[in-house]
């Protein structure tokens, strides 16, 4: 029988059609942000104005689903107001949650709306569960999304020494893993995520087709050029191929998504609490392939850990809208320390 | 299949498939401007149902826009002015943003069965020229709010 709760399914929605489709294949919970750099995928086009945040609202809530709100840049100086007015803004709309980066950001939501569930968000970058306990203890904070940077054993550890729910990633593309840390995309561009709420901007960045090969250009620089036939990644700077000591290679970090499945028993047994797909910025089709996928095998996870065994159809449906050829297990699985 | 034109089909899903090379053989060979009269009076019935977000479109004002389908040999060109797309029958030498796809890839996107970032990864989708305006047009696209296909107006008697 089941021993151990199962873990919420934290799904992506970077458009009302995306909530929709994580909704209906089965997410406990979505994510969304206002279309503007209070979050960080603040993409053209892309997330929701106030109208769209009340309708994906009554749409989960009336499905008994949780909707969290991503406040997750860093407040610029001179600018704190806009990143309060999106705070208060969740408080009015009734979020379930705010996910929160910034500590001075952390202070205002506590103080201001003391009855607002606060989580901390992977760009805050708590890695250790004093960190976590750090959050808990100063700002109430309820929820901690770590970083990929940690074992399996060492989830375990935080876990162990918190009272903090903890929230692991369990799909998506895979940074170079220093989340909340990361200042590549400004040594390229002079903007970041933590800075205007998206790595890599789109403006900065060119694919140029030449006979045979397709060329990036990220605000000038090449970063990568591909064969017609070679799997393209993000256009980020950790993702680009540069020539080292005479060798042109993936000198950061290989094009790579994350996939647990087959540590889902594990990540159940060790307590964790929430298991977050990555993609705002991905279409309501991958949402719906991905949410679809996480369900059915959590829900097989309900019927006995040990039973648990990966379909071939699960791994097939999330390979194919990977990015990169490989899909890994990330820092989970780490035998050198 | 959540949310897309064809959700009222479940069971139809798009294979990935190449056309024979002799299609865009005598595709090219056609006339292209059918193809973007074709797509500028489609977009425009997509405009009048209110389905596309007025701060998204401003941005498009002006700009040139290509579809290349390239196993069909089809390609349509086609601009926003002034509230309305308008097909272009001399495409510029080069637009402001160019989609090229083979024909299984761009029904598939359009009944919302695969994501675009995938297609783009596996190199099945190639997107060139302005790429913030490709990403506007895209997220303006997975934002639309297809009604079910009883409500369309051609359904309608």
């Amino acid at each position: 029988m089941l021993q151990q709760k199962l873990p919420e399914l934290v799904c992506p929605a970077g458009s009302l059609p995306a909530l929709r489709a994580a909704i209906d294949n089965g997410a406990d919970t979505v994510y969304l942000g206002y279309k503007n750099d209070t979050n960080a995928r603040n993409f053209a086009g892309l997330n929701f104005d106030h109208k769209a945040m009340v309708e994906g609202i009554n749409y989960a809530h009336a499905r008994g689903r949780h909707v969290l709100m991503a406040i997750n840049t860093f407040p610029q100086p001179g600018r704190e107001a806009d990143w309060h007015k999106a705070v208060d803004g969740a408080a009015d709309l009734g979020v379930d949650a705010v996910i929160l980066a910034d500590i001075g950001l952390l202070d205002y939501a506590s103080k201001r709306h003391p009855d607002l569930r606060l989580h901390l968000s992977v760009q805050g970058s708590a890695t250790s569960y004093e960190a976590v306990n750090f959050a808990q203890r100063e700002f109430g904070v309820r929820r901690a999304v770590l970083p990929r940077v940690l074992t399996l054993a060492q989830v375990e550890l935080v876990i162990n020494n918190t009272p903090v729910e903890i929230e692991v990633f369990g799909f998506g593309s895979l940074c170079v893993m220093n989340e909340g840390r990361c200042w590549l995309s400004s040594y390229a561009t002079g903007e970041s995520p933590n800075t205007v709420g998206a790595c890599s901007p789109a403006k900065y960045v060119k694919w140029e087709k030449s006979p045979g090969q397709m060329s990036t250009r990220l605000n000038g620089i090449l970063i990568d050029r591909c064969a017609d036939n070679e799997p393209a990644g993000y256009p980020t700077l950790c993702k680009g191929r540069f020539e080292v000591g005479g060798e042109t290679y993936y000198a950061l970090e290989e094009p790579t998504s994350l996939n647990v499945l087959e540590i889902l028993p594990d990540i159940v047994r060790i307590g964790v609490s929430a298991i977050k797909v990555e993609g705002r910025q991905r279409s309501p089709a991958y949402v719906a392939q991905v949410t679809r996928t996480l369900r059915a095998a959590i829900d097989e996870l309900g019927r006995g850990l040990d039973r648990f065994k990966v379909k071939p159809a699960w791994q097939a449906e999330l390979s194919k809208v990977s990015e990169g050829v490989q899909a890994t297990l990330g820092a989970y699985s780490r035998p050198w320390r | 299949m959540a949310g897309g034109i064809l959700e009222s089909f479940p069971t139809l899903t798009i294979p990935r498939f190449r056309l024979p090379a002799f299609v865009s053989a005598v595709g090219n060979r056609l006339p292209q401007w059918p193809h973007a009269v074709v797509l500028s009076t489609g977009l425009n019935a997509v405009l009048k149902m209110k389905l596309l977000p007025e701060d998204s479109l401003e941005l498009l004002e002006g700009r040139s826009f290509l579809v290349d389908v390239l196993d069909t040999g089809g390609r349509a060109c086609f601009t926003f002015r002034r509230g309305l797309f308008r097909p272009v029958f001399t495409p510029p030498q080069t637009p402001d943003l160019a989609f090229r796809a083979n024909l299984s890839a761009f029904l598939q996107l359009v009944a919302r069965q695969e994501d675009p970032d995938t297609l783009f990864f596996n190199r099945e989708l190639s997107i060139e020229g302005d790429t913030e305006l490709g990403l506007i047009v895209k997220n303006m696209l997975d934002a639309v709010e297809w009604p079910k296909l009883s409500r369309l107006p051609v359904f309608r008697h």
